[in-house]
């Protein structure tokens, strides 16, 4: 058997998902369901997931709420400052497009109009069950981007360095 | 001489993985004491994994020489401690780790690394005069400062020094950031000050700082263990009850002030101490 430092480090990229969750502007419905996930009922950290405030440990970014033209930076910010690899889940119908707000005034829309989003969790709010399965599917697309890394002329990683251009642009 | 050379290497090459089961152990009964489930035993190592897989992205040199100082100081006190050395020695390894660690925090601009930092100069403040006077108590009894000399007593050292023993509980309680002293890096509450002392150490940092706590928590333990050094059941059930007992204070206390830590801690324990040493100095 070899040793494989990387393999390894893949297994405790996904079994160890440490949440950044940011409240963008959000009635709090949503908030209130993903710390539901927290509580002895669901208990996420039986997967490891911790919901810490620095998204500098982070490596998967909770968002709920519309995003306006106050907060967009904020929201920009501290997916710049998170270190790869990470992944960017988008929370409730204000999250996605934007909601009931997506035709106020100071409303830019959905998540993904400033930074890209990996998983889309609808409803309003969206079960706690619904966010714990959002974190899964992005650990599956995490996975696949840890797989490709090395494979030859993988995309993933090439994909992520555009993802991320784009959308400093 | 080999022999002991033997135990240094063999204890710190084992070291990291005791830290890392005792923390996991550590998260999984917390969890249950919370009517948890709680994470695997072994999420501690697919957490340090995990961040010495991310991108490094240090905002300045001194967070990585600091990172890499605070390891290799933790590492070589609990070597010096399998070595059987000098405990005064092993005490000042240990403090210029800890020294290092804030040191980094300090050199960025960040207000919650600046906080984080000065609590935990604060909390160094507290938990080292009473490790040096249970160094102290030691030296007082078996008449050296040197490790290989307690193991040499015959009876525990637990029944003449109980005050220091305590003492040195909550020196560990500090040491090991548990709740109420858990102010420099707000453990249990990650938002509070964002982690303090750690926000601004990420990745590879971040797992470096982690597996020194584990190397501290080891030597902490170990320092406990001599206080009943004449058979291996009694030194593993004393650590094991003190540990265990670390854990019920840390779930059922909250966060206190550095204020309430060095007028309601650190001034009864050290009078705890000076008792006991006044004791200690009347028996010889």
């Amino acid at each position: 058997m070899k040793f494989d430092l990387k393999k390894w480090i893949r297994t405790g990229s996904l079994k160890s998902p440490w949440v950044l969750h940011f409240d963008c502007g959000s009635c709090n419905g949503c908030d209130i369901e993903t710390l539901a996930c927290l509580t002895p009922v669901h208990d996420v950290e039986r997967f490891g997931i911790i919901n810490v405030g620095n998204p500098k440990h982070a490596d998967v970014l909770l968002v709920s709420g519309t995003v306006n033209h106050r907060n967009k930076v904020v929201l920009k910010n501290l997916y710049d400052q998170m270190a790869h690899p990470k992944a960017v889940i988008a929370l409730g119908a204000c999250g996605l497009n934007g909601g009931i707000f997506h035709d106020a005034y100071n409303v830019v829309g959905g998540v993904d109009k400033v930074i890209p989003v990996d998983v889309y969790v609808p409803g309003c709010p969206p079960k706690p069950e619904a966010i714990i399965d959002a974190v899964v599917v992005a650990l599956g697309k995490l996975k696949g981007m840890l797989e490709n890394e090395d494979a030859p002329g993988a995309g993933e990683k090439q994909a992520d360095a555009e993802r991320d251009k784009a959308a400093n642009a | 001489m080999i022999v002991k050379l033997f135990f240094g290497i063999v204890g710190l090459a084992i070291a990291p993985f005791l830290g890392g089961l005792i923390s996991g152990l550590d998260r999984r009964i917390t969890a249950r004491m919370q009517s948890r489930f709680g994470p695997p035993v072994l999420q501690p190592f697919y957490d340090v994994l995990k961040l010495l897989g991310k991108t490094p992205s240090a905002v300045n040199a001194w967070l990585i020489l600091c990172s890499y100082f605070a390891l290799m100081s933790s590492a070589f006190a609990v070597f010096l401690f399998f070595y059987q050395a000098d405990l005064l020695l092993i005490f000042f390894v240990m403090t210029v780790g800890a020294v290092f660690q804030v040191m980094g925090a300090l050199s960025v601009n960040s207000p919650f690394s600046q906080t984080g930092a000065q609590r935990e100069l604060l909390q160094m403040l507290a938990y080292e005069p009473l490790l040096i006077i249970v160094f102290i108590g030691i030296a007082l009894k078996t008449g050296s400062f040197s490790i290989e000399s307690v193991y040499a007593q015959e009876s525990p050292l637990l029944y003449s020094m109980p005050l220091l023993f305590i003492a040195l509980g909550v020196a560990l309680t500090i040491k090991l950031r548990k709740s109420p002293f858990d102010i420099s890096a707000s453990h249990h509450g990650h938002q509070e000050i964002v982690r303090g002392v750690l926000t601004e150490y990420t990745g590879p940092q971040l797992a470096m700082l982690e597996i020194a706590h584990w190397l501290d928590v080891v030597l902490i333990l170990g320092l406990c263990s001599l206080f009943w050094a004449t058979s291996w059941v009694g030194m593993l059930i004393l650590i094991v009850i003190t540990y265990f007992v670390e854990m019920l204070i840390d779930n059922i206390t909250a966060r206190l002030t550095w204020k309430w830590m060095l007028e309601r801690v650190l001034l009864p324990s050290m009078v705890l101490c000076i008792l006991n040493l006044l004791w200690l100095y009347a028996l010889k």
